[in-house]
């Protein structure tokens, strides 16, 4: 916010509507490929071919992204990317949820129970936010073999929960750290043990990194591509491979705007969490800086 | 039977000794202060006592059961936090019962023994707000609220007036000194603040680097220090140290103090304060401590009749302080304070004489600081 009281002179304004402008054309270029895409889903095939990018749609047109939905090719059948997108909601679901109730439990214990050694383990978790994917895909393929769940979608959980516990474990211990040790204290002193302590008095001025958790652990669950075309059979497919396999089958002629409206329906879930959620995610990363 | 008592407890941290076998017992209804610098291990005392930190060595007794390995939450004792560590999700209803709550105690003599607090600390009307929503002094009787709700058989303060402004620090004292006489508790109290322990104790514990120094009375930790660091750290101004001379022969002794510019004084040792020690500093320095209140000004009407021998010297700074006046002299190498009546006619720069209660003084051995006469 500006609190700066200032006179308002005639330069002042004229720097003032320069600036927003500046901010709206820039707000624009960065709204032109979603414009563009959107514009190309609702088209036509004839109108991609004949217009430009740019161009409003004439006859604008459901169609594509009902093709999309349920008709598409992706590979060597032809069902759309609808039952993906559920393949999705089904993975990215209970990962998410496994791996921030598992990270919340992780910063609880690493900053309210410390123990021996505990500073080395949080060291060893935070590496792990730093591993490339590509290293442990063959190590995890074989784990997951040994486990019975390749190509499974319970194999997928159980890869993003692991990956996702070194990011939610900083997080809730970073969150944690700055909640006083003097109430854990005064809850062992009062009678509860370890779990209580976390139900009744820690898990309830969470929700700010909760809400941070969540957000980080669906959207990038939600994109991963890698580990999904790596681990996933036929019918366990995250929506990212469907997409991929929809775009690239190569059959025909390039549908652009099926392949525009598949593309947007694989990125709408992670816009709507980010439109809901978005100010909280913000709040709850600088939660910690603040002195409630 | 004592209800708390602590047997050569040791506590190490890494390779750092902090408490160094801590010995002491108090009786059912005693209010013992644990006083001494940052550092000094209260506080790690304090934790041990509540079970937040396992003792390294050593026992710890409540009512005679050894607790020593027993977790908090066995050892029936409730505690008050310095930050009051309030449980910001509940209301202060919530706060107040939960360690009922979480005892199984059933939930229409929780809410009694809620109203009962509520009604003892007068917090009736706040017992549905969060501790957000309460100021300083609130949170503190709520955190007592708290502690005292479970009726255990200790209870523990860790430094707890010391977030508070310093009016209400001074009322809620006389709050927490009254509470006790009505209710007759065993508190263990842990403070930096000397007056805290002056004015609330029943028994004073001292303790500097790991080790309880003196244990006794207000008044015995006040006026029979054992050595010049409780000398100095009870009282406030603190305990003026003046380097003399030891003369006379034995048991007729007399101090002897050297300030530049000035005659020397020499002021005689009482008789019946002579002790076997200093037979063996006869013409060796020692160290005089004399509080500022046993200095006072003549009082003319009472001429030739006060006690005490005269000091005659120039005054340096003169503060009063509504109630009294402190005044800055030199004596022997450094500077000493005087507090005088409020009517004293002091002015600085002028020369004064005090009269000096050596009745009262003590006399400390300056390399081990231990205590002489």
């Amino acid at each position: 916010m500006d609190n700066v009281i200032r006179r308002r002179t005639p330069g002042a304004r004229l720097a003032r509507a320069v600036l927003y402008a500046v901010l709206i054309v820039m707000g624009l270029v960065y709204l032109l490929p979603l414009l563009i895409m959107l514009l190309t889903s609702i088209k036509p095939l004839d109108e991609i071919g004949a217009g430009t990018l740019l161009a409003l749609p004439e006859n604008p047109t459901l169609a594509p992204w009902i093709t999309a939905w349920g008709e598409a090719c992706t590979g060597m059948r032809c069902e759309g990317v609808g039952g993906y997108f559920w393949n999705s909601f089904a993975i990215v679901i209970p990962a998410v949820a496994i791996s921030t109730v598992v990270g919340a439990l992780n910063g609880y214990a690493l900053t309210k129970w410390r123990f021996r050694g505990s500073e080395l383990v949080f060291a060893l978790m935070l590496f792990g936010c730093f591993i490339p994917f590509q290293v442990v895909l063959l190590p995890m393929a074989q784990t997951l073999g040994w486990l019975g769940l390749s190509s499974s979608r319970a194999g997928l959980v159980l890869v993003h929960v692991v990956f996702g516990i070194a990011f939610t474990t900083l997080f809730f211990r970073n969150f944690y750290v700055a909640v006083p040790s003097e109430l854990v204290s005064a809850a062992k002193l009062d009678g509860a043990g370890f779990f209580r302590i976390f139900w009744r008095i820690l898990l309830p001025v969470s929700a700010p990194i909760i809400v941070v958790s969540v957000i980080w652990q669906f959207t990038q669950i939600w994109n991963d591509f890698l580990f999904g075309v790596a681990f996933s059979a036929h019918d366990t497919q995250p929506v990212t491979v469907a997409l991929n396999n929809l775009v690239n089958t190569s059959t025909g002629v390039k549908e652009y705007n099926v392949n525009m409206a598949a593309a947007m329906i694989a990125a709408l879930p992670t816009l709507v969490v980010y439109v809901l959620a978005g100010k909280y995610f913000v709040r709850g990363l600088t939660a910690g800086s603040v002195k409630g | 039977m004592s209800a708390l008592e602590i047997r050569e407890v040791r506590k190490d941290f890494g390779s750092t000794r902090v408490l160094k076998d801590v010995s002491l017992a108090i009786d059912s209804g005693e209010f013992l202060i644990l006083v001494g610098p940052s550092g000094c291990g209260k506080s790690t005392l304090m934790n041990a006592i509540a079970g937040l930190e396992p003792v390294t060595d050593g026992q710890i007794l409540i009512g005679g059961d050894d607790i020593t390995w027993r977790t908090p939450a066995e050892r029936d004792i409730a505690m008050v936090f310095q930050s009051y560590a309030l449980y910001p999700s509940m209301t202060v209803r919530q706060n107040i019962a939960f360690g009922l709550e979480m005892r199984k105690v059933p939930k229409p003599e929780r809410e009694q023994a809620v109203e009962r607090v509520a009604d003892l600390l007068q917090i009736t009307h706040l017992l549905e707000r969060k501790p957000a929503q309460l100021s300083g002094g609130q949170r503190q009787r709520v955190a007592m609220g708290r502690a005292l709700a479970r009726e255990p058989q200790i209870y523990l303060f860790d430094e707890p007036l010391s977030n508070l402004d310093a009016k209400l620090r001074v009322e809620m004292r006389t709050e927490i000194k009254k509470l006790h006489q009505r209710l007759g508790t065993t508190i263990v109290y842990v403070t930096h603040d000397q007056i805290e322990a002056m004015t609330l104790a029943d028994s004073i514990a001292v303790m500097r680097d790991g080790h309880i120094l003196q244990l006794g009375s207000p008044d015995e930790v006040y006026n029979d220090p054992v050595d010049m660091f409780v000398a100095g750290f009870m009282g406030s101004p603190s305990m003026n140290f003046i380097t003399a001379t030891l003369e006379g022969q034995v048991g007729d002794y007399r101090l002897r103090i050297e300030t530049p510019g000035e005659e020397a004084l020499v002021l005689p040792w009482p008789g019946n304060r002579v002790t076997a020690a200093l037979a063996g500093r006869l013409n060796q320095p020692v160290v005089l401590g004399l509080r500022p209140e046993h200095l006072s000004e003549q009082d003319a009407r009472l001429e030739g009749q006060q006690e005490g021998t005269l000091l005659e010297a120039r005054v340096t700074v003169v503060e009063p302080t509504g109630a009294d006046i402190l005044l800055r002299l030199p004596l022997g190498e450094g500077e000493i304070t005087a507090r005088v009546g409020p009517k004293c006619p002091a002015a600085a720069g002028e020369r004064l004489a005090l009269r000096v209660d050596m009745s009262r003084a003590v006399l400390f051995d300056p390399d081990s600081e231990g205590r002489l006469a």
